[in-house]
């Protein structure tokens, strides 16, 4: 138990003294789950703006299951599949993204993706069904009205985007077997609290345990300010 | 009476293969304000989405101002037409927002005189911070109507707008409706099942029935005499579906 304190005083040193492994670590983590995250939302939501907009979905019921069914994934799977098209003999090996950040993004992307399609299309879907219509009706383009749907749901979206967030930041499977965490490289939060903890350094483990949380918290925190602002309106 | 703003030849709307709108002929007149009434799945509201460009005709010819109404056609024209739905939805915005939409589709800033002279003729002073979304059904009813007013359209097209309102409420709609149509000759086509609003307000009035266009002409002559005995029946309020 002492032990344990102990560490816990020496984690919040850490964090406070800024110490410098522990400050690229975090940068890493949020460079690479940033622009992942910025990725997903890029694809991802006019795909699923275009399948709650769509009155026929394109091969009727497929897709939706899909997307469902991606939500889902368990994320070492995708890593799998990442590490196997960027490997040596994979169809994408010669870009040698392998054990980079670059594959780290790709992999969280996939993993994000589905997050973001599905509660889009979710929060589209939530909309008056007859709300288009009348929006088109006071003079809207296609153009106008998709990005009125959009606002629209923006509750929904932020949602969206705080789950993808909180999703791939705390995901180690993917980001371990495709970044293979090197020390400055591609080691980030969920990677270096593995390593940390199974060479004893519980401090270092611990300070990095907290600033993930940390910013988990700071993810849902500002979702649900803009929840309690969204419902008083 | 002016010149037409639109005309329809043999137009016909089909939904799954059924036929709900058969209409040979009908001109709605510059500046004048047309009822339509008619039992319930005649087809009318199916008709305002025509009107608005909101859904191309199966078949037949829709021209409005001389120009054939499509779905390519230009946005400028379309934007001359507004409509009050049967169900006004809201945007989750305040009344204000929702006043200054169509502003905003059209690239403009309302002004603020105009946005509180509206909000004054509706009797929604009180309310215009207030989220649209949560407004009580008479109060979205007001606001669609103002919302669709305040672009100053040259066609105000109106879904049974006076369905949810109180008697005052309906006195007050009904003024701003006919004070457009004398001020600004706003063309109207008025949608509803009170033949006694229809009487109110419009010059000319229409049965549909079917999907059919069964008669058409002035309003006075519409209730004292009517051509066809369905109309007659209609009028008394003993029209057999
Ligand atoms: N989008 C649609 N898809 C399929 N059928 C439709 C659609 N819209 C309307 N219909 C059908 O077309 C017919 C005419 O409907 P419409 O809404 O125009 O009637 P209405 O005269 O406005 O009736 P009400 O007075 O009850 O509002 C109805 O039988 C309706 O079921
Ligand atoms: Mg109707």
């Amino acid at each position: 138990m002492e032990v344990l304190f102990e560490a816990l005083l020496d984690a919040f040193g850490l964090i406070i003294d800024l110490d410098p492994e522990l400050r690229a670590i975090v940068g890493l983590t949020l460079r690479v789950t940033g622009i992942g995250l910025v990725l997903a939302m890029v694809l991802g939501i006019p795909i699923g703006v275009g399948l709650g907009l769509s009155k026929r979905i394109p091969a009727a019921g497929c897709v939706v299951p899909l997307i469902y069914t991606g939500m889902g994934l368990p994320p070492v799977v995708v890593g799998l599949f990442v590490y196997l098209f960027l490997s040596n003999q994979g169809p994408l090996g010669d870009f040698r993204w392998l054990f980079t950040p670059t594959a780290m993004i790709i992999a969280q992307t996939i993993i994000a993706l589905p997050l973001v399609i599905g509660l889009t299309l979710t929060a589209i879907q939530s909309i008056d069904p007859m709300l288009p219509l009348q929006v088109r009706a006071l003079g809207a383009t296609r153009g106008q009205l998709a990005w009125t749907m959009l606002a629209e749901a923006r509750l929904g979206l932020f949602a969206a985007i705080v789950a993808a967030f909180g999703s791939i930041i705390s995901e180690v499977g993917a980001v371990m077997l495709v970044g293979g965490n090197i020390a400055g490289e591609t080691r980030v939060l969920t990677t270096a609290i593995v390593l940390e903890t199974r060479k004893g350094n519980i401090s270092l483990a611990l300070a990095l345990g907290l600033i993930l949380l940390g910013l988990a918290f700071l993810a849902n925190l500002v979702m649900y300010r803009l929840q309690v602002q969204g419902a008083s309106k | 009476m002016g010149q037409a703003i639109y005309a329809l030849e043999n137009v016909q709307q089909n939904y799954d293969g059924r036929c709900v709108l058969d209409i040979e002929s009908l001109s709605v007149m510059q500046g004048e304000v047309l009822a339509i009434v008619g039992p319930s799945g005649a087809g009318k509201s199916t008709l305002l989405r025509l009107l608005n460009f909101l859904e191309a005709p199966f078949s037949g010819s829709l021209t409005f101002d001389g120009e054939t109404a499509s779905a390519e056609m230009d946005i400028e024209q379309r934007r001359r037409v507004t409509m009050v739905f049967q169900h006004p939805v809201m945007l989750k915005r305040s009344l204000d927002a929702n006043l200054h939409f169509g502003f905003a589709l059209r690239g403009e800033k309302l002004s603020e005189e105009l946005r509180a002279e509206w909000l004054q003729r509706l009797g929604l002073m009180g309310l215009r911070t207030q989220a649209a979304n949560k407004l009580s059904a008479g109060e979205m009813q007001r606001v669609a109507l103002a919302r669709a007013l305040i672009v100053e359209p040259d066609v105000l097209l109106l879904d049974e707008p006076t369905a949810n309102l109180d008697p005052a409420n309906v006195a007050l709609m009904e003024k701003i409706v006919r004070e457009e149509n004398e001020k600004n000759h706003t063309t109207i086509v008025l949608v509803t099942h009170n033949v006694f609003q229809a009487r109110r307000l419009a010059q000319r009035t229409a049965l549909l029935i079917d999907g059919k266009l069964i008669e058409i002409t002035d309003t006075e002559q519409f209730f004292e005499q009517p051509e066809t005995e369905q109309t007659a029946a209609f009028v008394r309020g003993e029209f057999i579906y």
